[in-house]
């Protein structure tokens, strides 16, 4: 087996004087689709946070790349290719799209490079490229989302992270999302995948964990996870 | 004499002058939420350490064509390390305080600052030196002097860098997003301490220059003259709306014209029973009728309307 390319290790998170998460472990291998799902707070986004290094751990390790991230500040993870995709997206409404995508770029130096990923994505979500200038805070809920992927692939992570991005779209739009979910994991992208939506991210994923309180309590395949009786009752409305 | 004309020109050239230190306020409260009441300060520290290095330059023979630029750059780079060393010192500790604590803080540093400017500078006024021969022009009425033109000239240069570093460069995209929103912005990549001391560096900066525009306008400088400047830029960048750049130089231009015109005509409209010594309460009562009437500014968006 490959080495993992994120390994979470008894992790611990408090805040806000709130046990969010309470001794998990995680990995993912090297271009893998891996959902965490589970109801709304069970610890899934502060796991995400903790990992992109907006929150400190309380105890427990995070090793990406075989490295442990401790002592790494949030900024200068996304260099070493983490991103994250927020929750409600924190897209910069003020900032036309593309200065939102060059935001992305932000740690990159190489402009030709830049300009090139800027035609990608234009490219992969050509509903963007007729809104260039247009200020980001005038789209929709969808096209946002767009954006808020657009501008993390610009930093050319090696490790995606995306929470919750089917929340608050129309059905077509998450669709569309997933399906670009789907595209990126196929060109070897690693992807951890956040939602409350379980059935959906199954669907994509090949691995899945559940979340609940805090901790995880139930780890599998996919197609194990869709076919378990606990998860069917919990998430699936089974 | 047309005193309508005369009193424009007298407001456009104060009002330059509010606009850059107005810049200095709104950008700080745009990336932090914060009114930094030491800013008036700033300005007061950046007219005495250009006119202190101007005199000192002075005395060792300097061409004033060179010691004019090099005291800019001296008054500029102490301001620059002055804004980041009270940003470093009194708001960074407080950044997740309650808002009153960095306000409070804010009172005392500026206090700190005259008090300390008092016991380096001394009480006294300090005369600028003539440099040049401050030729006055004479059109349709009005009179303006070489400075005021320089004033006005230069800080229109200044305004239009500022705008094109805020809008055009990576720099100015990463003071916009970590205005926006501190944690998308870290998300980026963005240091956003780093963001934040150079925000302060640069309105410290315009501070420094607004300061010895101040002091070669009225040919003298004083601990104390912060205190009052930094009041009424502060009114400006209210007045435009705090937080909006093109607001801070609207509010600075138009704060500055309504009290000279304010002043100029005071007499006639009271029938002599007000002088232009009650310029300063247009400002004031601008404030005051801002804050009730219209508190998002002229160019602010609604408070209620940021997600």
């Amino acid at each position: 087996m490959t080495d993992p390319i994120l390994q979470i290790q008894n992790l611990h998170v408090a805040y806000g004087g709130i046990r969010a998460v309470k001794g998990i472990h995680l990995d993912i291998a090297p271009g893998e689709l891996v959902a965490l799902i589970g109801s709304n707070g069970a610890g899934k986004t502060t796991t995400l946070k903790t990992v992109a290094g907006l929150l400190q751990p309380n105890s427990g390790e995070i090793r990406y790349e075989g490295k442990s991230l401790h002592d790494t500040a949030a900024h200068r993870r996304v260099a070493q290719g983490i991103a994250l995709v927020p929750e409600g997206r924190g897209i910069f409404a003020r900032l036309s799209i593309s200065e939102n995508l060059l935001m992305g770029a932000y740690s990159r130096s190489n402009s030709d490079e830049i300009a090139a990923d800027l035609v990608r994505m234009y490219e992969l979500f050509p509903r963007l490229a007729e809104r260039k200038a247009q200020l980001a805070g005038t789209l929709s809920g969808g096209e946002q989302q767009m954006v808020a992927m657009a501008r993390a692939l610009m930093s050319r992570p090696r490790l995606l992270m995306l929470d919750e991005p089917s929340m608050g779209l129309a059905p077509l739009m998450v669709k569309k999302i997933f399906q670009t979910i789907r595209d990126i994991s196929e060109q070897g992208m690693s992807i951890l995948l956040v939602e409350q939506n379980a059935k959906l991210a199954l669907q994509v994923a090949s691995r899945g964990y559940v979340m609940e309180s805090g901790a995880i309590t139930l780890a599998g395949t996919s197609k194990a996870l869709l076919d378990s009786e606990a998860v069917q009752r919990a998430y699936l409305g089974g | 004499m047309n005193i309508f004309l005369q009193q424009i020109v007298n407001g456009l050239v104060q009002g330059s002058v509010y606009a850059l230190v107005a810049l200095g306020y709104t950008m700080v409260y745009g990336i932090l939420g914060l009114i930094n009441f030491a800013h008036g300060e700033v300005v007061m520290v950046g007219a005495m350490l250009s006119l202190s290095s101007l005199g000192l330059l002075l005395g060792w023979d300097v061409s004033p064509l060179l010691a004019l630029p090099l005291s800019v750059i001296i008054a500029m780079v102490g301001c620059m390390a002055l804004g980041y060393g009270i940003e470093r010192v009194a708001y960074r500790p407080l950044r997740h305080a309650p808002r009153l604590a960095p306000l409070i803080t804010a009172i005392g540093i500026s206090i700190l600052l005259q008090n300390l400017a008092m016991m380096i500078w001394g009480r006294g006024y300090h005369p600028f030196p003539v440099l040049f021969a401050n030729t006055t022009h004479s059109f349709a009425g009005a009179i303006i002097s070489d400075v005021q033109i320089a004033i006005v000239v230069l800080a229109v240069l200044i305004m239009a860098g500022l705008m094109t570093v805020v809008h055009h460069t990576r720099l100015g995209r990463s003071m916009r997003a970590v205005a926006e929103n501190q944690h998308a912005a870290q998300l980026m990549g963005v240091d956003i301490n780093r963001v934040i001391s150079l925000t302060f560096m640069l309105g410290s900066a315009l501070a420094a220059i607004a300061g010895l525009m101040v002091s070669a306008n009225y040919g003298l400088a004083h601990y104390y003259m912060g205190f009052l400047l930094g009041l009424k830029a502060f009114t400006a960048a209210v007045l435009g709306g705090i937080g909006n750049l093109r607001g801070a130089m609207l509010g600075g231009l138009l704060l500055g014209l309504i009290e000279s015109l304010g002043a100029g005509y005071i007499g006639d409209l009271t029938g002599g029973f007000l002088g232009s010594n009650y310029q300063d309460v247009f400002a004031f009562f601008v404030l005051i009728a801002v804050l009730v009437f219209r508190p998002s500014g002229l160019l602010g968006e609604r408070i209620a309307e940021r997600a």
